[in-house]
């Protein structure tokens, strides 16, 4: 499994207007691992899982998935690039005038050429999936921040995409359904082998999911560390390291 | 008993027994790539044999996700319609791992998206919409008079009223649309010259193109034409920012932290509104009459002294005065409506939407029944 590279990043510089957020980082996602992008606030977590999907393009380096360069694509290209992620957003960014059997209907009908029939009972799966079974018929303004994440995720599973983003996939929850949300995580990780790319700063989540990790620095704009999480809490020679895993002031 | 024929496809091998059950042998993958193309063709087999039962042997697959465990879903589906026996053989390993998450077996009835619970009966829908109906008028009733209370609070505490927003709504209100408000006065100014020109020439009376142009804009076109630009410009600005305040629960952030909503966001909005619309008005006036002074000069051979003389002789301050009034009330509905439609909105983005146009529509409704009244008004009283 750990021999073939999904996602590749390659000497890639992220700037703000005139701020460098990423100075030149490169790093590798392998298939069906689940990967934790992870940094204080500011250190450019967003940012960086903005260039991975393809909003932003790096103003130097290069991004590749799945074999194709995205910093360096055609419209045809980024459209079958596309395809292959499914991104959940930190707030779901459900269509809020659709219901979210009709949100996670939205990718199946515009891609496939399934009936109407077929698609209904694909919906009906995903949701199911996510543990919304029955929801079909609500819209994102009916239901609780914890389901407009879980039906955020079916629309984003709704092809099957080989990889799978998440933003803050923990923020604004509560414990439980936090912790709901991560073993969701792993149960789709272990039984669909999708590859997970996950932006938090939640330590619990990360030592629950995460398989490898990445830690982002504000001061020098790169990685700091990367490896296994409990490794890195317990034997990272960078003490600042070792504290924020071990949630202690520096 | 096998098989009377086979019919093969690169994606899956049938076999018909003699007793009328039919086997499919599926090979490969079944993903999102191929679901519908099997379910199109499967389906068609099975409608021209129609068979008493039906085995889906997954033996050959290679990999399946939920797309495929669609297409065995629609065939048990069409099975059960027909009232036929389903089956599936050798589910092995990863294909029976992806069957239990699916719950494949427990998988139950069709749903259908979009439509919503049973369509209650009309005494039922007429009563809701009594309900509803009553709520919002409650809700106007509630929201004038939260806007009186503030108002007042304002007159009697002036240093209440946020300064800084009520000049900024000034600029955005007033000085912003002034380009517009003149260009589109001018035009009509120009526009009724000219047809109006048509008309008095035949009676050599070029002149009273100044008196209708003058008298039509000041006492009714002005005060409407300005109205309705702002109402476009302003009103549907006033809707969307409270609109979209509203869903991302910053009024609720207002009123917790103290600030009275209304008097926060509504009151700087009506002040300036009030003390730029007629303002404006006074410069669409002003346009047109410029407008028909152009007509007047370049196509009548009227001299540009003459026809301000007559237009000035035409034209008493009451006039201007009374054209003042109507946009200073017109003022009031545009600001009343957009903010109201802002505070009504509820749930997502397309709800900002439909206030946005709500207070378009109703404002120029309003302005233009308000406009009657004056209308009325003025017939009796001059």
């Amino acid at each position: 499994m750990r021999n073939d590279t999904i996602i590749e990043v390659k000497d890639l510089v992220a700037t703000y207007e005139e701020d460098t957020i990423l100075d030149r980082i490169s790093f590798e996602v392998y298939e069906g691992e689940i990967f934790v992008i992870l940094g204080g606030s500011g250190s450019g977590k967003t940012t960086l899982l903005k260039h991975l999907i393809g909003l932003y393009p790096p103003r130097t380096g290069r991004v590749i998935i799945d074999g194709e360069d995205i910093s360096n694509c055609d419209d045809a290209e980024c459209t079958a690039m596309q395809r292959k992620i499914g991104v959940l957003f930190q707030s779901g960014a459900l269509f809020g005038s659709m219901t979210l059997g009709e949100n996670v209907a939205l990718p199946i009908r515009e891609y496939t050429n399934l009936s109407e029939e077929s698609v209904n009972d694909l919906v009906k799966m995903k949701l199911n999936l996510v543990n919304l079974d029955g929801y079909e018929d609500y819209l994102p303004s009916e239901v609780s921040g914890g389901m407009k994440k879980r039906a955020g995720l079916a629309r984003a599973m709704a092809l099957n995409p080989k990889i799978l983003f998440f933003d803050e996939p923990s923020a604004g929850l509560d414990p439980v359904t936090s912790a709901e949300l991560d073993n969701l995580i792993v149960h789709l990780n272990e039984s669909l082998g999708t590859t997970m790319v996950i932006v938090t700063h939640e330590l619990q989540s990360i030592f629950t999911v995460a398989q490898r990790i990445i830690m982002l620095d504000q001061n020098t704009k790169s990685i700091i560390a990367e490896g296994d999480p409990k490794h890195l809490r317990d034997q990272s020679e960078n003490p600042f390291v070792r504290h924020f895993l071990n949630r202690q002031t520096f | 008993m096998k098989t009377s024929e086979n019919l093969q496809s690169s994606q899956y091998d049938v076999s018909v027994t003699d007793e009328g059950a039919i086997v499919f042998h599926l090979l490969g993958k079944m993903d999102a790539s191929n679901a519908a193309h099997l379910i199109e063709e499967l389906s068609a087999i099975i409608g021209d044999r129609d068979p008493s039962s039906l085995t889906v042997d997954l033996k050959e697959v290679s990999y399946m996700d939920d797309f495929g465990v669609l297409v065995l879903m629609e065939l048990r589906n069409m099975m059960i319609d027909r009232r036929g026996q389903f089956s599936l053989e050798n589910t092995n390993g990863e294909i029976e791992k992806t069957l239990s998450i699916l719950n494949f077996a427990d998988l139950g009835k069709r749903v259908s998206l979009g439509k919503k619970k049973n369509t209650p009966k009309v005494l039922v829908r007429f009563g809701d919409a009594a309900i509803r109906h009553a709520g919002d008028v409650k809700y106007l009733m509630s929201f004038v008079g939260s806007v009186f209370v503030e108002l007042l609070y304002v007159l009697v505490h002036p240093k209440s009223l946020r300064r800084d927003d009520t000049i900024l709504a000034m600029q955005n209100t007033g000085v912003d649309a002034l380009p517009i408000v003149g260009l589109i006065s001018f035009l009509m100014g120009l526009i009724m010259a000219f047809m109006s020109s048509a008309q008095l020439q035949q009676f050599g009376a070029n002149i009273y193109v100044a008196s209708l142009v003058g008298l039509a804009m000041v006492r009714e076109l002005g005060p409407l034409m300005t109205g309705i630009i702002v109402a476009g410009r302003s009103g549907s600005a006033f809707a969307s920012e409270i609109g979209t305040m509203r869903i991302s629960d910053e009024i609720d952030a207002l009123f917790t932290m103290g600030f009275a909503p209304t008097r926060f966001l509504v009151i700087p909005k009506m002040v300036a509104t009030v003390i730029v619309l007629p303002f404006l008005t006074l410069f669409s006036d002003l346009f047109a009459i410029i407008g028909g002074l152009v007509v007047g000069v370049f196509m009548l051979n009227l001299t540009a002294n003459g026809y301000m003389a007559q237009t000035i002789k035409t034209l008493y301050l009451f006039d201007i005065f009374w054209g003042f009034l109507k946009s200073g009330v017109f003022a009031l509905i545009i600001t009343w409506i957009g903010c109201l439609r802002g505070f009504q909105v509820r749930g997502g983005a397309a709800s900002v939407g439909e206030a946005t146009t709500s207070a378009v529509v109703s404002s120029i409704f309003m302005i233009v029944v308000a406009n009657s009244v004056f209308a009325v008004i003025h017939y009796y009283w001059g």
